[in-house]
């Protein structure tokens, strides 16, 4: 086990070393000078020459690279173009409105799509199975942004129970988590009808093996087997796509953080690349690939406790 | 008293009969054995008896398990007699046992679910059946952890926990070793008499249901054919079907003599090496060695049988004939020529050796028609035939293994067994071949189909000179289609000779063991010319 966690940590060091280098290298070539573009077309080259040589930009590749890796290791992520604030706290701000509003959501779509695929795979072929099959296909289809349009407009407009956007902070953590409800919904439905069905195919493929027959044939009735024998072997798909789902909510949070007026980092990233403020991209995009490799590592770690075969494995 | 009744089971789903009219009857101390070939309802007959048929199955008739009317008897009542007034040992211990849970904690379940006792109690009770049924492993340890026979004993003293009065062992041994195969079968038989269980064997194996039997119960399409004590049964047999069923089992093929002597393939001193996972981050990963010096040789028209138990290294070394993998010392040339080259295998030497493996059906894509499927060894060729040519051969192929052209145009679901087994040994033959690897070619297959496929190979050599390394588990399969015989262990061969001198006379000890393992049919002379 041991053996196991320290082999996933490796590569767990390695992807973020190769990410840091994809991460740099992509922001290098994206087309337009950041300082040319905060002066305007009519600055004079001299002044733009100074601007760059201000913000390092004259300094070789490696020495850059260099300073940005050993200052994030520092929690030093420079300074905003455009902001002129540290992009630490750019950054500190927002990421406790998408960190709690992506936790919030995955919480949620946990919370319906295990009843449900459990539900829908114990009643294979009957009225309640095709029920929920069909709503998740339509939670599937339908864009999130849409769903979430609907949300205020029953919820916010004509019912009046939440607010229709924006963020009070945690200073009011009840008023926090409320005002962080309907998008956490909008988020978790879609994620919800597909983790509902990914539950419910392996929940399937679970029931038709053959230590299911043999569970039946100690006894269990038909709700035992598939509670004691399926759920946990069916579980390892399930944790693949929760690792995912968590990754997409983080970042991908960006159209709803815009439907409700959430500071997030979503809508941070999107104003840093229209303002071309690199550093801000560089250090956000960054943290979400470090958030995300974590993830993939807590998701490792946890077939691990699941599938004891794994365990054996380096 | 009897413990066991069936009163004229029938058994459909949705229009199909699978069961018409099946009595039986088992005492306490006894062993009931079913035997017939697949389809014949034996494995449906078991499923009826635990109460776990599958759903839209209709069930008429009576099956009385000590004074309880199971067809009768509803779901909530059925879940406390099974486990607990009767156990059931299935066919695939490889996946009978939960892979994310201890086996110690799978034996208790048994008897936590039906009696009121502790946890720590239960894992106490569970050690201990576990003991009972000779295994020598912790019960903290996983299934991945164990062997088949292991894990068979696993499941077994699941079923035995609470002492039923009946005990169901579906294909108990079919996925086991001989030699495994021989000590679970005497477990089982040692259990029956301690408990004083009655068992109900299902098994397609008739050595195994002459050794074990007390009774037999002969099925044929969901219908008992012959039933009776397993020595009056065996001395008199009544029933035509019965009849061919045993000589199927004890099928012999004349192979026409020898042709040529000159050379074929020549193995030797091979070693295989695979590398296993690193013992720490960044330590040189150890090896482990599957084959050690390997040597023999096949000369052209020469039928070489290979034998061993799984794990021995069969697939390892047919793999490296096939020249699929490179190996880590000594050579293998085929008519003289390497059948590896650089990174892949030798397409001038591959043409020349096909192979047929054990599943029919998996080892076919099932979206192709028959022609393309025996068409794809052309690939090999560096001018295949097209046109008139290529039918030619595809006609060919099909009618040397006993199939028609018309089935060329067929898909592989649309075959039997035995006919999908004959259209991969038409894929094998329609190159023309030097060499065919039989890999368990026959074992799939039931008796009767395994004797006229078995028939086919012995034609195939009468129409021309076929040299062919015949791989099986099956020692009697080997024992009439080879001329020659290598026994193989942890990846050596201990013993190799003429078949016939090798069987009779065994030299190395594990050949001995081995043979000694092989259930034996009773002699069936009597049965042959009927009174």
């Amino acid at each position: 086990m041991i053996r196991y966690a320290l082999g996933r940590l490796t590569s767990l060091i390695i992807s973020l070393f190769v990410a840091s280098l994809v991460i740099f290298a992509v922001i290098e070539v994206i087309p337009g000078d950041p300082a040319a573009f905060m002066l305007g077309v009519n600055a004079r080259p001299d002044t733009i020459a100074a601007l760059r040589a201000e913000m390092g930009l004259d300094q070789s590749l490696v020495t850059r690279y260099f300073d940005w890796v050993t200052g994030l290791l520092r929690g030093d992520f420079g300074q905003s173009w455009t902001y002129k604030t540290p992009v630490a706290e750019l950054i500190a701000d927002r990421i406790w409105v998408s960190l709690p509003l992506a936790s919030y959501a995955l919480i949620l779509s946990t919370l319906i799509a295990f009843p449900a695929g459990i539900y829908a795979a114990s009643r294979r072929g009957g009225p309640g199975d095709i029920t929920i099959m069909g709503a998740t296909q339509l939670g599937v289809a339908i864009p999130n942004f849409w769903f979430a349009m609907i949300l205020v407009l029953i919820f916010a407009i004509n019912l009046r129970w939440f607010s229709a956007g924006g963020f009070p902070g945690w200073s009011d953590p009840l008023l926090a988590i409320k005002s962080l409800t309907l998008p956490a919904i909008a988020l978790a439905l879609p994620q919800a009808a597909i983790l509902a069905r990914v539950m419910r195919s392996s929940l399937l493929d679970m029931l038709g093996e053959d230590f299911i027959r043999t569970a039946r044939a100690k006894g269990l009735s038909r709700r035992q087997a598939l509670w004691r024998h399926a759920v946990r072997n069916a579980l390892i798909p399930v944790l693949t796509i929760i690792g995912l789902q968590f990754s997409f909510l983080l970042a991908g949070g960006i159209i709803i953080e815009q439907v409700f007026f959430l500071p997030g980092l979503g809508r941070l990233i999107f104003q840093s690349i229209s303002a071309r403020d690199l550093i801000v991209v560089e250090s956000v995009v960054m943290l979400l690939v470090f958030t995300v490799i974590i993830v993939n590592f807590a998701v490792d770690l946890a077939y691990a406790v699941v599938d004891p075969r794994l365990r054996a494995k380096t | 008293m009897s413990i066991l009744r069936i009163s004229d089971l029938s058994l459909r789903i949705g229009p199909v009969d699978i069961l018409r009219d099946v009595n039986l009857s088992m005492n306490h101390g006894q062993i009931v054995a079913i035997t017939g070939e697949s389809g014949s309802g034996k494995s449906m007959t078991a499923l009826s008896v635990m109460g776990l048929l599958p759903r839209g199955a209709v069930a008429e008739g009576q099956i009385m398990l000590d004074g309880v009317d199971i067809l009768q008897t509803p779901e909530p009542d059925l879940c406390r007699m099974r486990g607990n007034a009767m156990g059931m040992v299935f066919q695939e211990p490889m996946t009978a046992l939960n892979p994310v849970q201890t086996i110690g904690a799978q034996v208790a379940e048994t008897i936590l679910i039906h009696e009121d006792v502790t946890r720590a109690a239960a894992h106490a009770r569970a050690a201990e059946m576990l003991e009972r049924v000779g295994l020598k492993v912790a019960p903290s340890r996983y299934p991945h952890e164990l062997s088949g026979g292991q894990r068979q004993r696993v499941v077994i003293a699941m079923a035995i926990a609470l002492r039923p009065k009946l005990l169901i062992a579906d294909e108990p041994t079919t996925a086991l070793d001989v030699t495994t195969q021989a000590r679970i079968l005497d477990l089982l038989q040692e259990l029956v008499r301690e408990f004083d269980m009655g068992m109900l064997l299902i098994t397609h194996d008739l050595a195994v249901v002459a050794d074990v039997a007390d009774q037999i119960v002969v099925m044929q399409k969901g219908r008992v054919v012959e039933a009776g004590p397993t020595q009056d049964l065996l001395a008199n047999m009544q029933h035509p079907y019965t009849r061919a069923l045993f000589e199927a089992s004890s099928h012999q093929v004349q192979l026409p003599a020898r042709s040529q002597t000159a050379l074929l393939l020549m193995v030797d001193q091979v070693a295989r090496d695979y590398p296993l996972p690193r013992k720490g981050l960044l330590g040189p990963r150890p090896n482990f060695r599957a084959l050690h010096d390997i040597s023999f040789q096949i000369g052209h028209g020469e039928r070489v049988g290979l034998v061993g138990e799984s794990g021995c290294g069969k697939s390892t070394l047919t793999r490296a004939i096939l020249g699929l993998e490179d190996v880590q010392a000594g050579q293998i040339r085929l008519d003289d020529a390497p059948v590896f080259a650089g990174k892949r295998p030798n397409l001038a030497v591959r043409r020349k050796m096909q192979v047929v493996f054990q599943d029919p059906y998996s080892s076919f894509n099932p979206r192709h028609r028959v022609e393309r499927l025996i068409t794809e060894p052309f690939h090999l060729l560096d001018d295949p035939p097209i046109g008139l040519a290529r039918d030619a051969a595809i006609t060919k192929a099909l009618q040397d293994v006993g199939l028609s052209r018309s089935d060329a145009g067929k898909y592989i679901h649309e075959f039997s067994g035995g006919q999908r087994q004959r259209i991969a040994i038409a894929r094998a033959l329609i190159i023309e071949p030097e060499l065919i690897i039989f890999d368990e070619a026959v074992s799939a297959l039931d008796v009767s189909v395994r004797a006229q496929v078995l028939d086919l190979i012995a034609d195939l050599c009468r129409k021309r000179p076929l040299a062919y390394l015949f791989i099986s588990h099956d020692l009697s399969v080997v024992r009439t289609v080879t001329d020659r015989v290598m026994v193989m262990q942890a990846g050596r061969i201990v013993e190799q000779g003429a078949t016939e001198d090798v069987f009779t006379d065994p030299q190395h000890p594990y050949t001995q063991t081995l043979i000694a393992a092989v259930p034996q049919l009773p002699e069936l002379s009597h049965a042959t010319d009927p009174v």
